[in-house]
């Protein structure tokens, strides 16, 4: 009978957080910017068929980074949880304080009981009923949750984005400029071109459903 | 809320499959033999296809047997962007229904990233009519109408079920429920291709006027109440819902119009 090794629980935690960050880091960032009139989710994504940021919910979006599979799973499993929440009571109770416990609770169980945990970070974004703050949520790969203000930025350039758009943004900033304090941050943080932009909104304006995505060309005036 | 139901095996993207697997579907048995208590109804829907679009349109009224349940009731839904459904017989499964169908439609759309076709559309709904089949045979029937804009053979379509979950399309109106009779022999002879929608919607609400004077169970336009019907219209831009402000008039001339 072979007898398995031991690994010290900091070392396999240790282990694993850093074989996740390494994964997310290969992958490209997203930022959620509040502007005056909704929040403005943003990334460098050059496909324009895989999407990293997704409707949710009536005034909920999502958006992932790391590994796609990954993030998709998370994603679809959050719009079954919203849309099963919404259909037995009511769509009131569909909140991102909910859903974002719930991807915490999911991301930090597969954390500790998987053998890989998920190379993923995801972002929740509610806009407020009454212009009040926004709800930004940012959930890491071991589960850790993460309640934001004004803006928020997942991915392996968070700390950079994060600190650009300190430096960029400002109170009743409009959706033109959220944008371009966006692209800017990017500029900042990464080292190179963009190879195209994946953006959507939250928004008001746009009845139930608040989501809408974006023609990123349109804003940086190709 | 507990952690995401990660582990549902393959629901796809349909929601009323996510529905069963937790153990949530509005299904129900009647025991044998048991008198099905009676229960409000809901009565004449119609829609008309015109230029551009369909036009949908339902009376108010609930009936129980002979006394009138509700009389502000509403029939005719928007079931996503481009399309609406209307509904006939037993109100509490046919709005139970209506709302599932409004859930699948906007999970499928989350889920896939592309809203289903209309003909899906109508496919699915065709479906959860034959789920209520076991409930027919007690009595509790439940038939909808289901109108649409095809986004991609850009035009509208109609399209109207029986009682198994027969699924038809209607080349230029469609109608259910008790009053769909007197309806439809009334655009039968006032009914012309190419209308505006205008038009449409006046023609909706005349018929609708029409089946209440010889249907007891549908109700006319309430003009001291201010009850008028639902109406909803379907182009290329979506689906509108037109406001008593716009119904209230075209209802006091229908009024007039018909005998």
């Amino acid at each position: 009978m072979t007898v398995p090794f031991y690994v010290a629980p900091e070392q396999l935690v240790r282990d694993k957080a850093e074989f996740a960050r390494k994964g997310i880091a290969r992958g490209r960032s997203i930022v959620a910017v509040d502007y005056s009139g909704g929040v403005l989710l943003l990334g460098e994504n050059p496909s324009t068929a895989l999407h990293k940021i997704s409707e949710v919910y009536d005034r909920i979006a999502f958006a992932g980074v790391g590994k796609y599979n990954e993030f998709e799973t998370l994603r679809k499993a959050g719009i079954r949880q919203a849309d099963l929440m919404g259909y037995l009571y009511s769509r009131d109770d569909v909140t991102a304080m909910g859903l974002a416990t719930a991807f915490a609770q999911t991301l930090g169980m597969i954390f500790t009981r998987d053998p890989k945990p998920f190379e993923v970070e995801v972002l929740i974004a509610e806009i407020s009923e009454d212009n009040g703050e926004h709800r930004l949520f940012r959930i890491s790969y071991d589960g850790t949750l993460y309640d934001e203000r004004n803006f928020v930025a997942i991915g392996g350039k968070a700390e950079q984005l994060t600190e650009a758009l300190e430096e960029l943004w400002h109170e009743g900033i409009s959706l033109e400029e959220a944008f371009a304090a966006g692209v800017e941050a990017f500029r900042r943080a990464e080292d190179r071109e963009s190879e195209g932009w994946e953006a959507a909104v939250l928004e008001d304006t746009n009845g139930r459903r608040a989501f809408r995505r974006l023609d990123a060309d349109q804003f940086i005036g190709k | 809320m507990g952690p995401l139901p990660l582990d549902v095996p393959v629901p796809g993207a349909s929601f009323s499959d996510l529905l069963d697997l937790v153990g949530a579907s509005p299904t129900f048995s009647v025991p044998e033999g048991a008198n099905v208590p009676s229960a409000p109804e809901g009565t004449t829907v119609l829609a008309l296809r015109y230029h551009n679009g369909v036009v949908m349109a339902g009376d108010r009224r609930a009936t129980e047997g002979n006394l009138v349940a509700h009389r502000r009731i509403q029939k005719v839904f928007q079931a996503d962007h481009y399309s609406a459904v209307a509904i006939a017989g037993t109100a509490g499964l046919a709005i139970d229904m209506v709302k599932l169908f409004q859930v699948e439609l906007e999970h499928y759309e989350k889920i896939e990233g592309i809203r289903l076709s209309l003909e899906g559309k109508a496919s699915f709904l065709a479906r959860l009519v034959r789920g209520q089949l076991p409930m027919a045979f007690q009595g509790l029937v439940v038939v909808p109408l289901f109108a649409g804009y095809d986004e991609r053979l850009e035009f509208g379509r109609v399209y109207s079920f029986d009682i198994v979950g027969g699924r038809y399309e209607e080349i230029d109106f469609g109608s259910t429920g008790s009053g769909s009779r007197l309806a439809r022999s009334y655009l039968r002879t006032t009914y012309e291709d190419e209308m505006t929608g205008d038009d449409a919607a006046a023609l909706a609400v005349q018929a609708l006027v029409s089946a209440s004077q010889e249907d007891t169970a549908t109700g006319g336009p309430d003009l001291r109440r201010g009850i008028f019907p639902n109406v909803v219209r379907i182009d290329s831009d979506g689906v509108e819902e037109l406001s008593d402000d716009v119904i209230a008039p075209i209802s006091e001339s229908a009024m007039e119009t018909i005998r």
